[in-house]
């Protein structure tokens, strides 16, 4: 059954309700305390997050504050579930401005209860698209573009809107300039083992768009990925230009994209939501450019000294740079007094997490700081284990470097009024998880 | 700006239910919002605020939709408990309905369906008939949904009043969401109900293929789910089906894809080119991938999922063993799922790396992740011969560590991988012993003990190893006390010299004695027994070769398997469970209606039948009408040999072995004396004289053959045997020949017997009294169980034709079923081949939906026939028994 819920609770971390819907007769509106005495308040909690209690199943995500609990009594759909809460929540994000937590579902609760009502029906999602439930889901929280002042008259044909072949853009928008925003936002994750060598590297990007177009514009983008090229150059029977292609592992789509069109023609072709989305998401394993690589060396002297030397090199062009470096390297727990020296940027012991952060703000290309550290250990009889090593940890953004070397080749814009559009590309690079075991 | 609604759920301290009251019933319309918004808001919090129930209905009748909204939102949780004072919402329910405001007719719909009050639900029907041909398809797509709460409530009077032909008809609706919305509703009903309803035809298919397209991103994971139960007609339309969903792999949200992969994977079963499964395969690899890089929570439903799909699968995945690779921030039950598929796909292609990796792990925090580890690391070691070794060493190293629960997991896994590569990594045992005495747990214990034992010749000192654990014997847990218990057995019979031999009477002492655990008791004084009689038997018991073990640990069986696939994504994939397993609401009506299809009429009674058993087998029928087979007795001049329907059961279940809790072999007939035979008079209450006994068929011919055993001082001789009248009439047909019996020796014999010589009135059982006297003894007396597979005939297999028209021939009250929970079939041939063996023919195997349904028959002398039918799933078997009597 694709049935995703019986019943939705919003709970504190005390396990207080503070918003729940039932949706369906076959749970007890109890069943919340099920959850509280067998899984909140034992250690399972964040053991796993599909329980079966009695009859009933809870599938639950800690969200800030929150704690979003779903309870069924059939086999759901869990994967439906998961993604319905995951979506709801961005559409109670995009309703109050930003968070998410245990005050703004206090101070917005007779529109959530609304929007409970309207995102789901009898367990099966709805249409959770936050443009067109803005058109009549309206209350003073709501911080919408299009309407000035909160009325209780509907847009007349919202509802042919909620249920349209295009159910994520209403008609009739107008604007002046009419301006595409278009980033492509690469998270880096690397596993290297302290020998320098990869364990394992992908890069998960995203391509999020910012539309303020009028009408409803067709869009078409072009990519320098190896598919998109060679089906191309294949209907222009002309051999494929010289240059780096992408080789993606794979991509998923925003809704408004056309799936068919793309497995056959592999163009990505769509008509945007208003306002700013995420068009598609992809992966790439091959040919990733690592924009840094960590050389660690760590020597335990003893029991109570160590020594620890870390050089960090940035493989990228020397004219970029990159902003927000922080590289976290682990300590023992029993750590005493730690000193340093660094090249550049500046290097703190920080308790709470066991580690050494080092912090350089703008760190240029093809250069290679390093940061040499004491640590001093507290001798203790009681440690038998020997020390885990966590890995390095590593944060970081580098603008207008792409890890995949994707690259924006059109944008293609085309509307029955013919208007001129703006176009702005841009890239970056961040670290996801990138790790180098030492 | 954000709101502001967190006031409301301050309320001044008196009297909070009067002074709400009060502001429901101001004629000032913000007051009265403020005043249901606080409602609600006490309401959230868990204050009954049912009272106040009429002055929140008096708000109902408002322009204002929010605070219609709120009002609804109040009917939903208190309509249920104060009914009389709902119905005083119909009026603004049905009015709402006809609104032109086309929201307000949805969400009177859609609240009139949440409202489960019996009153209510007849007014529902017209409004929704309306709703279900709106203009808006807003309305529409409620109105569908409406439909399945409404036959929640009362499935009968969504039939009668012609709700699901207009349900239907949504399906062709030009609007896709409202397609979407009347499909969810429909699999729904189905669901739910006995009658075929909603049955996805290839025109339907089609249409729902086109729709796919159009609809919001839950809409194609409604449609896909319906879909999946569709079953091509062949590998042609397969391919066609599979090309058009193959885009959805692209979708970004997570459901939408698990849903594709299984409509996939479901079809590929159809699809004979290799080249389109090759590349089929090829397709769902990537979009699998991806939803690792999603929340956590979805990473862990899509990596249960993964498990089943490499399961059956295994080469979708076989290339991408690096995503799986844990991250140090990974939650613990991703780490878990992650570890169980490396261990999955690891081959001696990859070997190395994942060795490392599962060794980087062994050294992190969590303890129960770091086992885990530990334990994959054997796995491997099992799974793949070429890589055993340097699994081993690595486990070595692991040990070097000294943390003190990697150790003890090592030597756990280490004892499997000595079983399973036997005499090739003993050499390593001196390390083992090392870190003896660091063992705390009780499996730890247990295999560093086995291992002891099994390599006692190996080990210089192995008895004073043996002897360290023997102080603390009466405290180890049974586990360890079994396992030293066998060890020290072990080292005894491998070094016969005065220590063991004195650690042997310690241990043999304490096991006897000092123990209220009977399976170590017997297990004892098996052994003593053993070894006092006969030590050269004693050896090739204990010390026999073993069976190499592999490792099946958590792989699922085949047809569990394919059921789980069918449910990709739902819980059932996620808990690796049937659905029936933990949905609480079973749906039994489903699955009456296809059984009908092979066999009709006899369903009917089915459910009547087994009540009848019960009845039966509670009480045995003391007239005669109450016995199914009066009918039959009556007109026959002979005495019946009919046993009514209460003891089919049991007898079934003598037959399959059921009492065993296993389906194991019948003794083969051919060879009698071979398996022992059942103990019937034990030596202490026959003084000495020991009788076991089992009825056996030989060439058509019922044997009873009888082993005596003269334990006592003197010799026993003048044997003979008399069987009480008993409902089939088995008597002896011969005497019984058994020579003079010394002391110690013992004679084995087979009896000719003879069936309807004196059979017993009263109620059938399969009871066999039997005497035994000798001129040395008192006469002994003692009970045996007609086993029945020794009556059936080698003529009892029909023709599937024949078959079926007798199963619909019988009548209903013939037939009588029992369920045998806790049986495991292993191997369904061979069962087949075992029951055949003996005379019981197997006829047809179907399958429907969770389980398989075998047909059997066997025939009897005199003509009596009986049909058997077996539910056999994995959790529950059900032996359904029909039994017919074709004598006039």
């Amino acid at each position: 059954m694709p049935v995703a819920a019986s019943a939705v609770y919003f709970l504190n971390l005390r396990g207080d309700v503070l918003i729940n819907r039932l949706y369906r007769d076959d749970v007890g509106g109890n069943m919340v305390d099920a959850f509280r005495t067998h899984i909140m308040q034992t250690k399972e909690l964040g053991t796993c997050p599909v329980r079966q209690i009695g009859g009933c199943s809870f599938f639950y995500m800690r969200i800030s504050n929150v704690y979003i609990v779903i309870v069924v009594s059939s086999n759901a759909n869990v994967a439906c579930a998961f993604k319905f809460v995951v979506e709801a929540v961005a559409l109670f994000k995009s309703y109050f401005g930003g968070a998410f937590d245990e005050d703004a579902i206090r101070n917005n609760f007779v529109l959530i209860y609304e929007l409970l009502d309207e995102i789901m029906d009898f367990g099966y999602p709805q249409n959770l698209s936050p443009e067109i439930l803005k058109l009549y889901i309206t209350q003073e929280g709501v911080r919408s573009p299009f309407s000035s002042k909160p009325t209780d008259k509907p847009v007349p044909n919202a509802t042919l809107q909620v249920t349209g072949a295009v159910g994520w853009r209403r008609e009739g928008l107008v604007y002046k300039k009419n301006e595409v925003f278009l980033d492509i936002v690469e998270s880096v994750n690397l596993l290297m083992s302290s020998k320098g060598n990869v364990l394992r590297c992908d890069v998960t990007g995203k391509v999020l768009m910012k539309c303020f177009l009028s009408g409803m514009p067709d869009l078409k983008l072009g990519l320098n990925d190896k598919i998109g090229l060679e089906k191309e150059s294949q209907l222009k029977s002309r051999p494929a230009k010289s240059g780096k292609t992408i080789e993606l592992d794979d991509v998923t789509f925003h809704q408004c994209v056309n799936l068919t069109r793309f497995n056959s023609e592999k163009t990505v072709s769509f008509v945007p939501p208003d306002g700013e989305f995420e068009l598609m998401k992809y992966r790439i394993t091959e040919g990733v450019n690592l924009p840094f690589r960590v050389l660690p060396t760590i020597k335990e002297l003893g029991r109570t000294r160590m020594e620890v030397n870390v050089k960090v090199k940035s493989v990228f062009g020397a004219k970029m740079f990159a902003l927000g470096v922080v590289i976290k390297i682990p300590v023992p727990k029993q750590t005493a007094k730690t000193s340093f020296q660094v090249s550049s940027g500046r290097a703190k012991y920080n308790a709470a997490i066991d580690c050494i952060v080092w912090k350089i703000r703008k760190f240029p290309g093809q250069t290679e700081p390093t940061m040499s550290a004491e640590v001093e250990l507290i001798s203790t009889m009681t440690e038998k284990k020997s020390w885990t090593r966590p890995p390095i940890q590593m944060e970081f953004q580098v603008p207008m470097f792409t890890a995949s070397g994707l690259r924006v080749r059109f944008l293609k814009v085309w509307e029955k009024s013919g208007y001129n559009t703006v176009e702005w590309v841009r890239y970056i690079t961040k670290a996801g998880s990138y790790e180098i075991r030492c | 700006m954000s709101g502001h609604d967190s006031k409301y759920f301050s309320t001044t301290k008196k009297g909070e239910i009067p002074e709400l009251k009060e502001e429901l019933n101001t004629q000032y319309k913000d007051k009265r919002k403020d005043a249901v918004k606080k409602v609600i808001a006490a309401m959230t919090v868990g204050k009954d605020v049912s009272s106040l129930f009429t002055d929140v209905v008096n708000c109902m009748q408002t322009e204002n939709l929010e605070l219609k909204k709120l009002v609804y939102l109040y009917l939903i949780n208190y309509a249920k408990s104060q009914p009389d004072l709902a119905i005083l919402a119909v009026n603004t329910f049905v009015k709402d309905s006809q609104d032109p405001n086309p929201l307000i007719r949805a969400l009177a719909v859609r609240t009139m369906g949440c409202i489960r009050v019996d009153k209510i639900t007849e007014y529902l029907c017209d409004p929704l008939q309306r709703c279900l041909k709106d203009d808006d398809p807003y309305v529409r797509k409620t109105a569908a949904i409406c439909v399945a709460k409404l036959h929640d409530i009362n499935a009968e009077l969504v039939e009668d009043r012609g709700f699901l032909e207009s349900l239907k008809d949504l399906i062709s609706d030009n609007n896709p969401m409202v397609v979407a919305n009347a499909v969810a509703a429909l699999v729904e009903i189905q669901d739910n109900s006995a009658r075929p309803i909603f049955e996805i035809t290839s025109h339907t298919l089609s249409k729902l293929l086109t729709a796919l397209n159009e609809c919001t991103e839950w809409g194609q994971v409604f449609i896909l789910d319906a879909l999946s139960r569709y079953k091509a007609a062949d590998a042609l339309e397969a391919e066609n089906i599979v090309e058009r969903v193959t885009p959805r792999l692209q979708h970004a949200n997570c459901a939408v894809v698990l849903s594709a992969v299984k409509m996939i994977l479901q079809q590929m079963e159809m699809i004979t080119s290799t080249d389109v499964v090759r590349n089929l395969c090829k397709k769902m690899a990537p979009p699998l991938v991806t939803l690792l890089s999603a929340e956590p929570e979805i990473q862990y439903v899509a990596l249960r999922n993964i498990n089943l799909i490499v399961q059956r699968r295994p080469t979708i995945l076989a290339h991408e063993i690096k995503v799986f690779f844990c991250k140090y921030n990974d939650p613990i039950y991703v780490k878990m799922e992650k570890l169980e598929i490396m261990i999955k796909l690891a081959s001696d292609r990859n070997i190395d790396q994942v060795l490392l990796e599962f060794k980087e792990y062994a050294t992190e925090v969590d303890v129960d992740f770091v086992r885990k580890a530990v334990r994959a690391i054997g796995r491997c070691a099992i799974k793949l011969e070429r890589a055993a070794e340097r699994c081993i060493s690595v486990l070595l190293e692991l040990i070097k560590i000294k943390v003190n629960y990697v150790v003890q997991e090592a030597i756990i896994v280490i004892k499997d991988i000595f079983r399973r590569y036997p005499n090739t990594y003993e050499s390593i045992i001196a390390t083992l012993c090392e870190s003896l005495d660091t063992l705390d747990e009780p499996e730890a214990k247990a295999s560093m003990i086995w291992i002891i034992g099994e390599y006692a010749e190996r080990i210089d000192n192995a008895d004073e190893l043996l002897e360290s654990f023997l102080e603390s014997f009466p405290e180890e847990p049974a586990q360890v006390q079994l396992q030293l218990l066998t060890a020290t057995v072990k080292l005894f019979l491998k070094k016969p010299t005065e220590g063991p031999q004195q650690m042997i009477q310690v241990v043999l002492n304490n096991a006897t004695m000092e123990t209220d655990n009977p399976d170590l008791r017997d297990r004892a004084y098996i052994y003593w027994r053993l070894l006092s009689t006969d030590p050269e038997a004693a050896k090739d018991v204990v010390l026999a070769e073993k069976p190499v073990i592999s490792d099946d640990s958590n792989q699922l069986d085949p047809s569990l398997l394919d059921e789980l696939l069918a449910n990709i994504a739902t819980l059932s994939s996620v808990y690796h469970k049937p659905p029936e397993t933990f949905v609480t609401r079973v749906k039994t009506a489903a699955q009456r209606t296809e059984d009908d299809e092979y066999a009709e009429g006899s369903e009917a009674g089915y459910s009547e039948s087994s009540a009848h058993t019960a009845d039966g087998a509670a009480s045995p029928p003391t007239s005669a009408s109450n016995v199914p087979y009066a009918g039959a007795r009556q007109p026959a001049p002979a005495p019946s040999t009919n046993p009514p329907a209460a003891l089919v059961p049991d007898l079934m279940g003598d037959l399959l072995g059921m009492d065993n809790s296993a389906m194991v072999p019948v003794d083969q007939p051919s060879t009698p004396a071979s398996p022992p035979l059942p103990v019937l008079l034990p030596a202490a209450t026959g003084q000495g004289l020991q009788i076991s006994a089992q009825l056996t068929g030989q060439d058509g011919q019922i044997f009873y053959s009888i082993l005596f055993e003269n334990n006592s001082q003197i010799p026993l001789d003048g044997f003979m045997i008399q069987f009480n009248k008993n409902s089939f009439g088995l008597a002896a047909a011969g005497p019984l020949q058994v020579p003079q019996l010394l002391p110690g020796t013992s004679a084995a014999t087979l009896l000719p017997m003879a069936l309807f010589q004196n059979m017993s009135a009263g109620p059938p059982s399969s009871l066999l009294q039997v005497a035994v006297k000798n001129n040395q003894q008192p006469v002994w007396y003692f009970n045996d169980k007609i086993s029945m597979h020794v009556f059936f005939t080698e003529d009892g297999r029909m023709e599937r034709g024949s078959f079926l028209e007798t199963w619909r021939s019988l009548p209903d009250s013939n037939e009588v079923s029992k369920d045998f929970p806790g049986i495991t079939v292993n191997g369904v041939e061979a069962t087949l081949d075992q029951l055949a063996a003996s005379n019981m023919f197997f006829i047809a195997k179907r399958k429907h939906a969770t389980q398989d349904v075998f047909y059997f028959s066997a025939r009897m002398p005199r003509g009596i026939t009986f049909l058997n039918r077996t539910h056999n799933s994995h959790w529950n078997p059900r032996h359904q028994v029909c039994h017919q009597d074709s004598k006039p």
